[in-house]
């Protein structure tokens, strides 16, 4: 494939590359609270932002704080983005309820370390896989994207901002610290290059508006604050019109609708990655840094003999059954390694239900899952 | 001034916003207004209203409408002495 | 709206498609708040569409989707947190942050310092009723000393939080303080302050009859409001009363006005610098 235009390269951060990722894809608010491992990306953004057409960054004064400047930022019209690791993304989970309610636009990135608590602040861990899926109270849907390599980092980044205004909901990106902190040569593709998707503004005149009116893809169009559609925003549960309810029709339809807008979009949301998977006997499942070491030990495995593929998963929720299924066509090992005590592997059991033999490999000592690691457990068969 | 408006106004209640809190009957300076058997605002003294425009701030439900009873012009000439009509940042 | 008078134009700034009476209790002065903050609006001619009002959670929290402006009802104690994002966003946008005492001194107390400190172009308005209405009558931190609650049975230990002192300290360009007995004043306060730069802080002292009167030697809702007449003070008198005549007494009135300007102003002012370009300073 002739390129028309040579990409410009750089020698990036993980966390820097997250910044490159977020202007191209629009972004022109950032608030947020400094936190290790994260905190290169605030830095970057602190510099950058203010420089750029209309971006304002925001330092605020806790994480708390940070989500409510970025929602509210959101519903005033802009593209809108945070970062955190753990005890941070702990301290956001009340808002981003409230954004998955009021249906805001956002990107979240959480760069993981180790926990519980303050845990392990400069060392890499995965795990907040379970707490970016449940965290936040209530039935509530959620797009968890991750990136296991620094050019991931800014590709998944204009994919959270586009799957954000697409289907109105916050994204969570989560990154470990081993890929954050990263630097390696990467491409930032030109104009033109990438799609950018920005949230759909209502058409017709402001009398005629609904706010949360059921549309066919779930997705009201959303006006900025101040266009002239004077509407109520709240995180009650609400109507069409966005005014509090409690009537059981109307919570069922508000509930059903802002999931069905996520579910019923799997195929566009759903991203994965395969290597070898078609005549794989044995795969491996696995994200961020350590979809890295699981890829070269896939590789020495096959030296070895041994039909090995992997499943890099770029979405972790919705989790992503479909490819799942078309794997347990075949494989008779499923290998999950993770840098946590199994939290993804609970959603590869659920899908999997006794058909394969689901083998798990969890380091919670700030340590990588190293291919040797992986490949010894390949090799078990 | 007050005293001159005597008589020139038409008070109104709407007793289904009215709470019946009796902010209104405890402090209008011309007891225009009693707490009635349904517990609402009633005006019993309308001619006795001075329009000094007490009860239309203080009533919490914005049930209370006091309005002049000349005709629309006369009204407008006379709207910059009403509460809130004025003032200027 | 010219020619209309009183709750006239009240009326042409409800959402009549919601249901009236509104929420509140008989006698609660939350709704004379809200009279007035409308009637403020009017004053100045401010056009709906440019109004933002984004309001907490409690019974203040409530009062937001009566009104025809956009409006935000947010998360407990972050009102001033959504405020200063859609002010930053969008500078041409006059925000009015509505709080209960609750709501803007104990959850939200960090954000309100911070937002005070930032003097960000805000204008917040916290209605104070001393007491957590919304979820049953439990003390708040502007509950008075020795005042009996539900949380307090015995008697409220600590001393109410000093709203105005405290965003002295922050940095505020502008702390009033009214009651709901005051109106004209209050309305005078709200008008100065929602024409101002920066951050102001308005404090209404509107009584709760239902958890906090009942509990407290107040006969009926009337009775609280006699209290308001009888204990506000102006605070230029307040100031020449004698420490021991001041016990009980009610300063009303403007504490203190500065004018530095507002946060967004000056990140603006710094973007346009750095660029060279005008600071588009919102996108309407």
């Amino acid at each position: 494939m002739p390129r028309r235009k040579k990409r410009k390269e750089i020698f990036a951060l993980g966390n820097e590359a997250v910044v490159e990722g977020a202007l191209l894809a629009g972004c022109s608010f950032y608030g947020g609270y400094p936190i290790t491992p994260s905190s290169e990306i605030m830095e970057i953004m602190a510099a950058r932002l203010p420089m750029t057409g209309d971006g304002v960054f925001m330092q605020m004064e806790d994480e708390i704080a940070s989500m409510g400047a970025i929602v509210g930022a959101s519903l005033a019209g802009r593209k809108v983005m945070t970062a955190t690791s753990g005890p941070g993304f702990s301290l956001m989970q009340e808002n981003l309820g409230y954004a998955i309610m009021a249906e805001a636009p956002l990107v979240l990135v959480n760069v993981m370390r180790g926990g519980p608590s303050t845990g392990l602040p400069t060392s890499p861990a995965q795990a907040d896989v379970q707490q970016a899926r449940w965290g936040t109270h209530g039935d509530h849907p959620i797009i968890v994207l991750s990136a296991s390599d620094v050019q991931e980092c800014l590709d998944m980044t204009i994919t959270a901002f586009n799957m954000a205004e697409k289907y109105r909901t916050p994204v969570i990106l989560l990154l470990d610290e081993v890929t954050a902190h990263t630097r390696e040569k990467i491409e930032v593709p030109n104009e033109g290059e990438f799609e950018v998707f920005s949230r759909t503004v209502p058409s017709m005149p402001p009398e005629w508006y609904k706010p949360y009116e059921e549309t066919v893809r779930g997705v009201p169009p959303m006006p900025p604050l101040g266009a002239g559609y004077r509407f109520h925003v709240t995180g009650l549960t609400h109507d069409r019109n966005g005014f509090p309810t409690q009537r059981p029709e109307e919570i069922v339809e508000l509930l059903e609708r802002i999931h069905r807008k996520i579910d019923q979009f799997f195929y566009d949301i759903q991203l994965v990655d395969e290597v070898q998977t078609t005549d794989a006997d044995v795969v491996v499942i696995a994200y961020g840094s350590v979809a890295r070491s699981a890829e070269l030990a896939v590789h020495q495995a096959r030296l070895n003999g041994v039909r090995a593929g992997l499943l890099k998963l770029k979405t972790l929720f919705p989790y992503p059954r479909r490819h799942t299924e078309k794997i347990l066509g075949h494989a008779r090992t499923l290998v999950v390694p993770e840098m946590n005590m199994g939290q993804m592997s609970r959603e590869v059991k659920r899908v999997n239900m006794g058909r394969a033999s689901v083998r798990t490999i969890n380091r919670v000592d700030g340590q990588i899952v190293t291919p040797s690691e992986i490949l010894k457990v390949i090799m078990q068969g | 001034m007050a005293h001159q408006k005597k008589g020139k106004s038409t008070v109104t209640v709407y007793p289904d916003w009215c709470k019946g809190c009796g902010i209104c009957a405890e402090f209008c300076p011309s007891k225009v207004f009693e707490i009635g058997e349904h517990g609402k605002a009633t005006v019993v003294r309308e001619k006795d209203c001075i329009h000094c425009g007490f009860c239309e701030l203080h009533c919490p439900d914005f049930a209370i409408v006091v309005r002049d009873k000349s005709p629309v012009a006369e009204m407008e000439d006379t709207a910059p002495d009403k509460p809130g009509a004025k003032k200027g940042a | 709206m010219n020619g209309l008078t009183g709750n006239d134009v009240i009326h042409q700034y409800l959402r009549h498609n919601k249901k009236f009476p509104h929420v509140l209790c008989p006698g609660c002065g939350h709704g004379i708040v809200l009279g007035t903050l409308i009637r403020s609006i009017h004053a100045l001619s401010i056009p709906k569409d440019d109004i933002v009002v984004v309001a907490g959670i409690g019974c203040s929290g409530r009062l937001a989707v009566y009104v025809d402006f956009n409006t935000v009802h947010t998360t407990h104690g972050r009102a001033l947190t959504f405020a200063t994002g859609i002010k930053m966003a969008n500078p041409k946008l006059k925000v009015i942050a509505l709080m209960g005492d609750g709501d803007a001194l104990s959850i939200g107390g960090n954000h309100l310092i911070h937002a005070a400190r930032r003097n960000i172009g805000v204008t917040a308005l916290v209605l104070n009723n001393s007491i957590y209405g919304m979820t049953g009558g439990q003390s708040s931190p502007a509950t008075p000393e020795g005042a009996t609650t539900m949380t307090n049975p015995y008697g409220q230990l600590d001393k109410a939080f000093d709203t105005v002192e405290l965003a002295r300290g922050a940095g505020a360009n502008y702390v009033a303080r009214g009651t709901v007995f005051h109106v004209k004043k209050l309305e005078k306060i709200m008008i100065e302050a929602l024409g101002r730069p920066g951050f102001s802080l308005v404090e209404a002292i509107t009584p709760c009859h239902t958890q906090y009167g009942r509990k407290n030697k107040f006969k009926t809702p009337v009775d609280m409001y006699q209290w308001l007449k009888k204990s506000a003070i102006d605070v230029e008198r307040y100031e020449e009363l004698a420490d021991d005549k001041r016990e009980g007494r009610l300063p009303i009135g403007v504490f203190f006005r500065r004018d530095r300007n507002g946060y967004e102003e000056r990140y603006y002012a710094m973007k346009e610098a750095l660029t060279g370009k005008g600071a588009k300073g919102g996108r309407k």
